[in-house]
């Protein structure tokens, strides 16, 4: 578990611990050296605003980790409310939840981000908001599961004859035994919500420069794509680590519920 | 059976009344507010007459009933950035993400039946570890970098396959034309799906091997093909067919970046367009009719659970 954890802690070392070594600030435009190849420098080269790109790889590794992060807290958080809310012995409470439930795992996730970009503006703020609210339905469908099979256990009926709150029971008796299977759904909605974020700003919906995030350099660098690749290719793989780091320790938590 | 359908179509229902409700609560939550929805292209006096029509000087529940019967009789409103009337600009683009999505679809089945029998039977090989972690590694790429990488060396490099749009510019669109254009987008859409096919697959053809029902047919000595073909493939279909369906919300957002990054005129494209020519009711539109879309895939594939479960048919 700890060891799965460090090729995500090595990309955040780069992203928040790089900048505070390497002071170029990658906001800054040089137009008489735009599309350069690497030199002293700068040591991965410039982008198509003359831009130093080691130093955008770096804060738009903070900005894809942050919205990674809170996104699938997001997610998380609701997830784990529905889901739990499913479950209750309220029938109508479950029933009406667990429609709804269904449902909304039918919704097609990406046209509302779209429209909620558009209405909103693609900040940091809107894109964690967006994307956790879109993206819980996997984690409610999981802890549905799980509840209603651990709920039938004998020492959650004997709580429940005690006379245990529904509320209280829930977060005494059920909930510390969904953490492997929560934790494990977590960092697969982390890594989905990394996927999304880029996904956005590469459409140009998401975080719009001069703030860079892994996502947008991919779209400055498609026009420059015959005569500089170089450019198309370092934020692709820093994506691709974060994606297999962050589904890593889902892997590594519980492989009886990968990704699912 | 019937059963079965009606409640799918109840569901459908509330999936398409939740995305109305979501769109006009964001609607109503922006900043803004629903003036958004009058052309910015308008006169004063235009503007004025749009927004006593869309009500928003009347009390919220009335505009949200309105809301609601103006979509229930298919009327979304015109765009902005086409002046056309909304419905008919989806529906003009909706065919071609249906061959788009279905194409990959099938290619992606194509992949993942036989690689996920030949891995499921052989569970812990060499060969089962080496597509899991291709799988691991597939599901991590994000489409668009896939679709941008092989544009730059399929398209920009090797210059093998055209780099994008539906068929080449001034030429007579020939079938062979058209397919080659159909090759980039289809690998980098079916690509994922395939990966997740297979290990939902695998793992079906897993435990199928080991359930009661194969031991006596293995110990008549039937062979390890045989087993899978005659007495597993069956049940290993039930878990494609569910994974398809909850595949299909994703399928289309992927469809959109897909066809962003390949020109290709779909719906998707026309979403990411609207959304950044700021065309608010057109990606409403889009997102509704999106819905509705994944709304009948949903029923098809349960007609086709149906064919492939005899047990769905006989239960109610």
């Amino acid at each position: 578990m700890r060891r799965s954890l460090l090729p995500l802690a090595l990309l955040a070392v780069f992203a928040f611990g790089g900048p505070l070594l390497y002071r170029i600030d990658p906001t800054a435009i040089d137009l008489s050296r735009t599309v350069a190849a690497m030199s002293r420098a700068h040591p991965l080269g410039t982008d198509e605003s003359g831009r130093d790109v080691l130093a955008r790889l770096m804060t738009g590794g903070q900005v894809s980790l942050i919205v990674g992060l809170l996104a699938g807290i997001v997610a998380l958080l609701v997830g784990t409310v529905v889901g739990a809310l499913a479950t209750a012995r309220h029938r109508w409470l479950s029933a009406v939840t667990s429609r709804l439930l269904d449902a909304a795992m039918a919704v097609p996730a990406f046209f509302i981000l779209l429209v909620t970009v558009t209405l909103f503006g693609g900040s940091t703020t809107t894109l964690v908001a967006a994307i956790g609210l879109t993206a819980w339905m996997g984690i409610a469908r999981l802890v549905r599961a799980e509840s209603l099979s651990l709920r039938e256990r004998d020492y959650v009926l004997a709580a429940r004859a005690l006379g245990q709150p529904p509320v209280a029971l829930f977060a005494r008796h059920l909930l510390p035994h969904l953490v492997p299977t929560l934790v494990a759904a977590a960092s697969v909605g982390v890594a989905q919500a990394v996927l999304t974020e880029s996904a956005l700003s590469f459409l140009g919906l998401g975080i719009e420069p001069p703030m860079a995030s892994w996502g947008n350099m991919l779209t400055g660098a498609q026009q420059n794509l015959s005569n500089a690749p170089w450019l198309a290719i370092y934020p692709g793989v820093l994506i691709v680590l974060t994606v297999l780091a962050a589904n890593a320790i889902g892997e590594r938590i519980q492989p009886r519920h990968r990704v699912a | 059976m019937l059963r079965l359908l009606g409640a799918r179509l109840f569901q459908g229902l509330i999936v398409l009344w939740l995305v109305t409700t979501a769109t006009f609560v964001l609607i109503h939550a922006a900043p803004g507010g629903p003036a958004v929805l009058a052309d910015p292209k308008l006169s004063p006096v235009e503007r004025v007459a749009i927004e006593r029509q869309l009500g928003i000087d009347r009390p919220l529940p009335v505009q949200y009933l309105t809301w609601q019967s103006s979509m229930l009789r298919g009327d979304l409103g015109r765009s902005f950035l086409y002046q056309t009337p909304i419905l008919d600009t989806v529906l003009d683009r909706l065919p071609n993400t249906l061959l788009l999505v279905v194409l990959a679809v099938a290619v992606a089945l194509a992949i993942a039946l036989p690689v996920g029998l030949y891995v499921g039977a052989r569970p812990d090989t060499a060969a089962d570890r080496l597509v899991a972690t291709v799988n691991f590694t597939a599901l991590a790429i994000p489409p668009f970098w896939f679709g941008i990488v092989a544009l730059l060396v399929v398209a920009a490099r090797w210059r093998l396959l055209p780099a994008g749009g539906m068929m080449t510019p001034g030429a007579d669109g020939s079938v062979i034309d058209r397919l080659r254009h159909l090759i980039l987008p289809v690998t980098v859409l079916a690509f994922p799906i395939s990966a997740e096919l297979i290990r939902f697959i695998r793992a079906a053809v897993r435990g199928g091997r080991a359930a009661p029902h194969v031991t006596p047919a293995v110990a008549r000595g039937v062979g390890s093909r045989g087993v899978t073909r005659q007495h597993v493939l069956r049940n290993a279909l039930l878990p494609v067919l569910t994974v398809l369906g909850l595949q299909v919300p994703m399928l289309v957002g992927g469809a959109a970046v897909t066809e962003t990054v390949f020109a290709w005129p779909g719906m998707g494209r026309l979403g990411v367009e609207a959304a950044l020519g700021r065309d608010y009711p057109l990606v409403m539109g889009i997102a509704l009719v999106v819905a509705a879309t994944v709304v009948v895939a949903n029923i098809l594939l349960d007609l086709a659970y149906v064919w492939a479960d005899p047990r769905v048919r006989t239960a109610s």
